[in-house]
Formats: structure tokens, sequence, C-alpha cells
């Protein structure tokens, strides 16, 4: 496991009897490892985040099949495809019903930059109304390239300072 | 074919064939409807297939400038004809107005609203001719032919745009220059057209000179 070993430790004289940590190490251990995903698919992107949930590339091991279409219930919210503006108001929306703490992450070309849709209908990049967390290049992405999205998602939120933010809100 | 022209004098055969060989025929608007009608119930194109805006370009007659062509099928038999509409002149003058096909031809519902909303023709007779893709408050037409690719500064859809965050009240133009998917003007390498293209430390190690984009 990459887990740095220090985040955990035995303590006592039997063994194993308590575990001592950190608190960050601890929220962001299960946070990181339960990652409801909200599967905003508009294009194409989409199918490939489909294929991701299927048996050849099982997203569940990684703690994220539990695909969310709930904002309330979703942690990350998976942008894959084509922004419009007239859709761009809805997806803001449906950031702001998640509950914190919340990520967003931005598949493919479109979502990230607004791909080759340089028109007059196309928001250019989802990062100008929700703060995204990951960019995933591709067009679309591979379902690889989603896990490799997703497990460097995973790397961040173990390194937030969870404990802080418990206290503060997320963001300030 | 043959049958049309003799039974309707204002039918005339296109003057330029289709590439892909299917009979196309001019209509003048103030027939379309009798014309589409007739089509269907006594020659058994019963199934409106496709509905196409035109714009003949800024240039063009202003008589003559928007139509629509139609594509009508057979259900039995499996025949298609092509028909092609200049839009009649509204009240104003413009020449954007088409009877609408809706009542006869349930497809055409859809098809004239995404018209009327991309071409700014209007179908008289329609049953809701409101935008279909672009949202009510937009202000152009997009697809004609004077109105650029990027677009136009704009207002947002109204409702959900109050709550959006990241500094984004206004429809920007889109930028044609840079970005991943565009190359330098003319075709000269991509390498040039591309920012980030001019760093070729990746490649040092496979000798100097050798320039892997060229080939594009």
């Amino acid at each position: 496991m990459s887990r740095p070993s220090t985040d955990f430790g035995q303590a006592g004289t039997d063994n194993g009897e308590v575990v001592v940590t950190r608190l960050d190490a601890a929220i962001n251990w299960v946070r990181a490892n339960s990652v409801w995903p909200m599967p905003m698919g508009l294009a194409c992107c989409a199918i490939e985040l489909m294929g991701s949930g299927g048996s050849r590339f099982d997203i569940s091991r990684f703690g994220m099949e539990v695909m969310r279409f709930s904002p309330r219930q979703a942690d990350c919210m998976i942008v894959a495809g084509t922004v419009t503006y007239k859709m761009a108001g809805i997806v803001r929306r449906l950031y702001d019903q998640m509950s914190e703490p919340k990520w967003v992450v931005a598949m493919g070309a479109c979502a990230s930059s607004g791909g080759l849709f340089r028109t007059y209908s196309t928001l250019q990049g989802v990062d100008r109304i929700l703060p995204v967390d990951v960019y995933i290049a591709g067009c679309p992405p591979k379902p690889e390239a989603l896990l490799d999205g997703m497990l460097l998602l995973q790397e961040k939120i173990r390194k937030e300072p969870s404990a802080k933010m418990l206290f503060r809100g997320r963001g300030d | 074919m043959r049958d049309l022209a003799k039974r309707f004098e204002w039918v005339k055969p296109r003057a330029v064939a289709s590439a892909d060989g299917l009979p196309a025929l001019d209509v003048p608007a103030a027939h379309l409807a009798v014309f589409a009608v007739a089509l269907r119930d006594e020659w058994g194109f019963d199934l409106l297939t496709d509905m196409a805006g035109c714009d003949w370009g800024v240039d063009a007659d202003p008589g003559s400038r928007f139509g629509v062509v139609y594509h009508f099928a057979r259900s039995n038999g499996g025949a298609l004809l092509r028909v092609s509409c200049l839009a009649g002149p509204n009240e104003g003058g413009d020449a954007v107005v088409l009877p609408s096909l809706a009542k006869d031809f349930a497809s055409a519902d859809w098809f004239e609203r995404e018209i009327f909303d991309l071409f700014g023709v209007s179908f008289e007779g329609h049953p809701d001719l409101r935008r279909i893709l672009m949202w009510e408050e937009y202000e152009w037409h997009p697809l004609r032919k004077d109105f650029p690719l990027a677009g136009r500064e704009a207002a947002l859809p109204s409702g959900d745009a109050a709550s959006m965050g990241g500094g984004l009240d206004r429809v920007a133009v889109a930028p044609m220059e840079g970005g991943p998917f565009v190359s330098a003007e003319g075709g000269g390498s991509p390498r040039n057209g591309e920012p980030r293209g001019a760093d070729q430390s990746w490649a040092d190690d496979r000798g100097a000179g050798e320039n892997r984009c060229d080939h594009v």
C-alpha cells in the first residue's frame, strides 16, 4: 500500500488493541475510499464513464462504484461531456446542491476547455463555473484515464487538512 | 415526378441535380401546404424524414436568401423525394416565412422549431413556435451566414444563471486561436500554432533535426 506507515500506529502492550492515528489521516482515509460520484454525463465521455463502471474496468475496486443521481448523496461530480451555456446553470445548481465535502472532476477535452467546440453555444471549460479538482485529458478519455484521474483525486483528498475544515467549512 | 409536374404547373425540377441522385423539386412557398398534403395522400409520401434550413448567403437576392429543403419518404415502396422551397416575405418584407407542415406531418413540429431557432425562418400555423436549442432570450439565429462561429456576447439564460460562480455572468465569444484543437493558419506545422508544442525537450533523445510533427 502506498499509505505512509507513519499515519497509523499501535499502542498498548497487547498486539493491536489500540490504534492511534492523526484525525486528518482517519477522516481522509474514509473519504478517499468511498468517493461517491455523481455522473454528470453530457456527451460521449459518459459512455466511457459507463464503461468504467462495468466489470472490465471495475471502478468499484476504488470504492467509487456508487453512482448517485441525487446530488445530495454524491461527493464528486464527474462532468463528462460538453457543457453548453444552456446547461451550465443546471450543472452549477446541481453542484450547489451537493453536500460538503465535494469535489469536481472535469472529464475530457470539452469539460476541461470546451474542446473542439469553439462555438457560440459551448461553455469554454467547466472551470468557469465550478472549482475543478482534476482535469482528465482525452476525447473521450479511456476508462484507464478516468481511473487514473480518480486515483489522483484520491491522492488529493488524502492530503487535505480535513480536521481543520470540519470547523471552518471547505473553501474558506 | 412527371405526374406531379403535370398536376401542378408550379412544380419545377431543380436545375442542379442532387449529387446523390435523388429526385428534387422546387415548389413555391404559397403552394407548399397543398403540395405536401397531395404528396402524402395521393402519392403515398407519408413520412417527412428531414427538414434542412438553408441560408443561401448574405450576397443572395434578399427575396430568396432563406429556404428549407424537405425530405419526403414513402414507407410503402421506399421512394425518397427532395423538395426545396424558398421562404416568402413577412409583413416587414423580409423573406423569412413558410407555411407550417406540423398539422399534416407530426415530425415537422420540432424540425420547424429548430429551423426557426437557428435560421430565424418562421412557420405560419405552427402550434408552438418557440426556440428549441438556444434559450428563449437569445437574440440571434446562429446558423445564419452573417453570424460568427465564435458567437457574440449575450446574456446567460435566465433562472439558473443567477447562481453561477466563477465570475461567469455573460456568454463570451469563444476563442478561435490556440488550444489543443487549433493548428496554425495556412496549414503550417502544428508546432507554430501551438505554444505548448514549442517545448520539445521530451524529444531531445531522438536526434537533432528530427521533428516528429513535420509530417502533419
